[in-house]
């Protein structure tokens, strides 16, 4: 790695003593010779072992559920089913007052997606766990899925979630959260040409060293204190205090040092039921992904589909862009509904256009419920944006990186969500690719600024 | 049949932190009888390097080496609030909650100093390496070690802070969608180029060279692991991953990392990262968010180094040897 210190050197002094230094970071020590403490370290006495009953169809009604057996089971300390949940139905974004409360702790008459957790095993071992598990009898009525945002949204799709009753969430702004700016028609009216282009991905795990997981331990006081994983501390916390019912000061949470995130640590999935467990057994409880549960059942990155539509003139500029954006959640909003907004911001990239039109949707399907992940409703954004300009670039006969300079946004310009750009690099990030990748442009852009007058 | 060979660029952007803001970080600073430094957080460290991070910061604003402090994370009944780490946010949000918290222990520190060395606090400034100097007369000085000794057992005071960052929370007009997602951003141009055998479809990235701008590096070797890093995972998104391969039929998803199609490390390119800095108005430092940013423009140049190597556009995620194959096969006149 190179530091390039000859750009905006008039913005920045550099008269710091620790920052700015390569210190040698003091866990690393710990992380490599395995001393570092991880939740799953910890090992209490008594400590019972959680396992999940899950769906294996993608929609359907439960009829029956019978436990008997499993809890017959040697070794098994409890059965948990939805009853045993205070506050079963619930949705983590509440906090932030986002909902409505659309998902179920454990599955409360149906199951929405293949996977679900619908029976909670408590158990000596871990085998016990799992063999009790097997021997839970689930009646299932089959019901039709939808697996395509496309099908989900047409009229007549089964619906998927009747906490929304509709496949797909309903911000304040409508069906989506919209941005309008300049007359995105009249642009393509006058555009020398149009391009309307369709980019889609797939669901995609975290694939963190460590998986998700939870140990909670009773203590004397009528405390719970749960060691975990999880990226966000207190809103894990408040939570698992809302889904239990239970006041936030009979909590404690332990954590903070994580083997990777990548935003696969912020649904709050595990934390509630075993706390519960330990609350309804009064013994310690641990409940952690195996791989195959961390890869197939944790949320992934969403399923998107992205339809961009631009108008572009001969001398490169861009007139006029239009973006919509689908995010397929899956059967719940877990923080889906934020995702589709964040790419509502995020359009129509770092470039000064004057005529925007956005709508992006969270739509709901049977698929495995999607959620955060790293560069979160923006990474494939990125990836339908830039495909787009190469197209443009290409369309018009012109090199795709003086393209890009051409509609870069500088300071000052207004953006299509109506906030003035502020602190704007992405000229000189491409002057320094030019350099770097041997990519030559023509001199009046690299002669160009992001921020200094007249450049 | 042949091995072709493209280059393609991609020029990105990525917002700072908790999208529309709303998302609180909270930190206490307190000395010890000695003069090290603790910082409580509850704010976790996902192996970024969030501890050694918030040591230089806090470092850095009381005046000691980042040794002389020590970060306790995510304990819930010590660590003040914090929203999380995700969306870029850890360094940004608590760094600046820190550097708060910091600031007020550094001033009952030079207050304490200014009443050992008889002179007024305004007139003290630190020289980083754990003294307090008199300016313009260095000679008469004192340590930090005293000054916490005389703190704690002396003059019964508390050297300690609290410090709290919020960007306030924005909300879109319903109608125009105006907002404000974010307060700072960072940005990025990456340069892939490829080789792509025209028989079997394969992808092979031979160099990815990524500039990014981040405000500042507030420590250039955790930066650098970061970014490779989230290079890496780019190249993997572009190329790889997938957890329903078969989709429609969502069976025979990857269920361990023999299944789930991830790079190895031969499949890794020759990597150069650039990095540029123009400080934040709002950040720790000047220090924005690359944590996201820098996994995310290597997708769309690699892609569009496939269609300068064979001339066909997949614009469905993964780019797959299948996919490229059905491509130049649909592309081909008969």
């Amino acid at each position: 790695m190179e530091l390039r210190k000859s750009y905006f050197a008039d913005q920045r002094k550099d008269d710091l003593h620790e920052i700015g230094q390569p210190r040698p970071r003091s866990d690393s020590p710990g992380h490599v010779t395995g001393k570092t403490a991880y939740f799953a370290d910890r090992n209490f006495p008594g400590m019972l072992h959680l396992k999940m009953v899950r769906s294996p169809h993608h929609h359907a009604r439960i009829r029956s559920i019978d436990t008997s057996e499993a809890e017959k089971h040697p070794g098994v300390v409890k059965v948990l089913t939805a009853k045993d949940v205070p506050h079963n139905v619930y949705t983590i974004l509440i906090l932030i007052q986002i909902g409505p409360e659309d998902e179920t702790v454990l599955a409360d008459g149906k199951v929405r997606w293949k996977g679900e957790a619908v029976v909670a095993v408590l158990a000596e071992t871990e085998r016990a766990a799992q063999e009790a598990a097997a021997r839970v009898k689930v009646d299932y009525e089959v019901l039709p899925a939808v697996f395509d945002m496309e099908e989900a949204l047409k009229p007549g799709a089964p619906i998927v979630n009747e906490y929304h009753g509709r496949n797909y969430y309903l911000y304040d702004s409508g069906e989506c959260r919209k941005v309008r700016f300049g007359d995105v028609e009249a642009g393509f009216a006058g555009a020398d040409h149009v391009l309307e282009q369709t980019y889609q991905s797939s669901p995609i795990e975290h694939a963190p060293t460590e998986t998700t997981g939870c140990i909670v331990a009773p203590e004397g006081n009528d405390r719970f204190t749960c060691y975990t994983n999880t990226q966000a501390m207190f809103f894990t916390l408040d939570n698992a205090s809302i889904i239990l019912q239970m006041p936030g000061n009979k909590l404690h949470f332990v954590g903070g040092t994580v083997g990777g995130g990548f935003g696969g640590k912020v649904d709050v999935i595990v934390e509630p039921i075993a706390i519960l467990g330990a609350k309804l057994t009064g013994r310690p409880v641990s409940f952690i992904y195996s791989r195959e549960e961390e890869m197939q059942i944790s949320s992934p990155r969403a399923a998107e589909k992205v339809v961009i539509k631009d108008g572009v003139m001969k001398d490169g500029r861009i007139v006029a862009r239009k973006v919509t954006g689908y995010t397929d959640a899956g059967a719940y909003s877990r923080h889906s509904p934020y995702g589709a907004q964040k790419g509502a911001g995020h359009y129509p990239g770092p470039y000064t256009i004057p005529n925007v039109w956005i709508d992006t949707y969270c739509v709901y399907t049977n698929r495995t419920p999607s959620s955060a992940m790293r560069g979160f409703g923006v990474t494939i954004g990125d990836f339908a944006l830039e495909v787009q300009m190469d197209k443009l670039a290409r369309l018009i006969g012109m090199d795709p990186l003086e393209f890009r300079f051409i509609n870069a946004y500088r300071d000052g310009d207004m953006k299509a969500h109506r906030q003035p750009t502020e602190g704007a690099a992405l000229i000189e990030c491409m002057q320094e690719a030019s350099r770097t990748a041997n990519w030559p442009v023509a001199e009046k852009f690299m002669a160009m600024s992001s921020y200094a007058k007249g450049a | 049949m042949a091995i072709r060979r493209g280059r393609g660029v991609a020029a990105i952007n990525y917002p700072t932190g908790m999208n529309l803001g709303g998302d609180p970080t909270q930190a206490l600073v307190h000395s010890t009888p000695t003069g090290n430094f603790m910082v409580t957080l509850s704010s976790v460290d996902l192996g970024q390097g969030m501890k050694q991070i918030m040591a230089q910061i806090c470092a850095e604003t009381i005046g000691v080496p980042s040794d002389r402090v020590v970060v306790d994370t995510a304990d819930t009944d010590t660590g003040p609030h914090c929203m999380g780490t995700f969306a870029s946010r850890g360094t940004h949000r608590a760094g600046n909650a820190v550097i708060q918290a910091a600031r007020e222990a550094r001033q009952v520190m030079l207050e304490v100093a200014a009443e050992e060395l008889e002179v007024n606090a305004s007139d003290l400034e630190t020289d980083g390496q754990g003294n307090i100097l008199v300016k313009g007369a260095p000679q008469k000085s004192i340590s930090i070690f005293d000054v916490a000794l005389s703190a704690h057992f002396k003059r019964g005071r508390s050297i300690s802070g609290r410090g709290m960052f919020l960007i306030p929370r924005s909300y879109p007009e319903k109608e125009t969608g105006a907002m404000k997602p974010s307060t700072c951003y960072a940005h990025a141009c990456t340069v892939a180029e490829v080789e792509v055998d025209d028989e079997t479809g394969e992808v092979t990235v031979l160099t990815v060279k990524n500039i990014f701008e981040i405000g500042r590096a507030l420590n250039p070797k955790m930066v650098e692991q970061q970014l490779i890093g989230g290079s890496w995972m780019g190249i993997s998104h572009a190329l790889y991953e997938t957890t329903e391969p078969y989709y429609p039929n969502r069976d025979h998803g990857g269920t361990d990392f023999n299944q789930y199609l991830m790079p190895g490390p031969g499949d890794l390119a020759q990597t150069e990262i650039i990095v540029l800095e123009r400080p934040s108005a709002d950040g720790p430092y000047g220090a924005k968010g690359p944590g996201e940013m820098c996994a995310n423009p290597q997708i769309p140049a690699v892609a569009n180094a496939v269609f300068d190597a064979v001339g066909v556009r997949i614009d469905t995620l993964p780019i797959t040897p299948e996919r490229i194959l059905r491509a130049l096969k649909a592309q081909a006149p008969n």
